[in-house]
């Protein structure tokens, strides 16, 4: 069993809507595909997502599947946004290939995991690189560490993604997010 | 190497491709890519020369994207294994307008004919029914290559899958353009999108 903490110097009210304030944003940039692995920081939104009539919630089984995803969305004249956890961007690495070389809109919503009171040593290795594999792959990275600085980072990622075609990755620091927290 | 009784690749793209009207056809990296450019450059091929494993998903955001329009996968039985993962994303799905095709020569022809997993062991219209994509063919034959170009068309009944064994002759390259900007804006182009 385990549950997750509210993080600690976070107002309980602001930490319950910042994933409402992402799916407002996504909304009025006209996201339509968000292809997702699921994560417990994500939740919310990829519940959002799914109940969504303008958005369709894609469920991937390794998370390079949604970048050659959002290659085919935008093809086809869609914007789409990827949403998964550090430990999948390593997932990503030669598939983010595909950016530069198409030159398609990509956003991605990253939950991080290793980097603030994690409990699970598993997870330190890709957390502690998921920055530098995004930088090295061509993927500007914007973090976001509480819920009051939500809605403008996602703005400006967002606006440079689908205005610029800057490929933008947004960290969601663990510590927005809380760690998980194991019990027996 | 080859067999007699096993189907020629270039024909079966050009007999896919033949009528294809308004599909849009995604080639996957290798030789797929080569015999979809050898069948006719078209606005609306997506040839790819990288991102391995990924042809599928680019179809299926492509097929979401354009529920109306016909969207075929043309890849090889190396590039589906990479992306093996995609058929279940696929079947949960259920795009209705998505079809592929998988050239199955049992090898990786571009990096020396190595034996792939389709050789021995692994059933790739068992692992497509499996994960849900109830039309998942093995064609042996042209008629049912025939059959298969027509099903494309009918954007109600998918996803489907044909598996179709080929012949592993590795033959002249027909190479396509490199530059996949010019490639997707081209097809964006002619889907009626405008250059951002």
């Amino acid at each position: 069993m385990h549950a997750r903490a509210d993080a600690a110097d976070t107002a309980a009210e602001s930490s319950t809507h910042w994933p409402d304030d992402i799916f407002a944003t996504l909304q009025r940039f006209d996201v339509r595909q968000v292809p997702y692995v699921p994560d417990a920081g994500h939740s919310r939104l990829i519940q959002r997502v799914l109940a969504s009539s303008t958005m369709r919630g894609i469920s991937l089984t390794t998370e390079e599947e949604g970048v050659a995803l959002l290659a085919g969305a935008w093809a086809g004249g869609q914007r789409g946004v990827l949403l998964m956890q550090s430990s999948g961007v390593g997932n990503c690495i030669n598939m983010l290939s595909l950016i530069p070389i198409l030159r398609f809109p990509f956003l991605t919503l990253v939950t991080m995991r290793g980097e603030w009171g994690e409990f699970n040593p598993w997870q330190v290795p890709m957390g502690s690189t998921t920055q530098g594999v995004f930088e090295l792959s061509g993927v500007k990275v914007l973090r976001a560490s509480t819920a009051a600085e939500v809605p403008a980072v996602l703005e400006a990622a967002a606006a440079q993604a689908y205005n610029a075609l800057t490929p933008t990755a947004v960290l969601l620091s663990q510590r927005l997010i809380g760690a998980k927290v194991f019990t027996k | 190497m080859s067999k007699a009784n096993l189907l020629d690749r270039r024909q079966v793209v050009t007999t896919l491709l033949a009528d294809r009207k308004d599909v849009v056809a995604i080639g996957g990296l290798g030789a797929s890519t080569n015999d979809m450019c050898a069948a006719g450059d078209h606005a609306r091929n997506f040839y790819l020369w990288g991102g391995m494993g990924g042809a599928a998903m680019i179809g299926l955001g492509l097929a979401l994207a354009q529920p109306k329009l016909p969207v075929l996968v043309i890849t090889g039985d190396g590039e589906m294994l990479m992306g093996l993962g995609s058929l279940a994303t696929i079947g949960l799905q259920k795009p209705s307008n998505l079809s592929i095709a998988v050239l199955d020569n049992e090898a990786y022809g571009e990096t020396g004919g190595q034996t792939s997993h389709t050789s021995v062991a692994a059933d790739l219209v068992g692992v497509a029914r499996a994960c849900g994509i109830g039309d998942s063919r093995s064609v042996t034959t042209m008629a049912e290559v025939e059959a298969f170009a027509k099903a494309v068309h009918d954007v109600t009944a998918g996803p489907r899958l044909a598996n179709v064994k080929i012949d592993s002759t590795n033959l002249e390259r027909i190479l396509p353009s490199r530059d996949g900007t010019y490639i997707l804006n081209r097809i964006r182009g002619d889907l009626g999108f405008q250059p951002i």
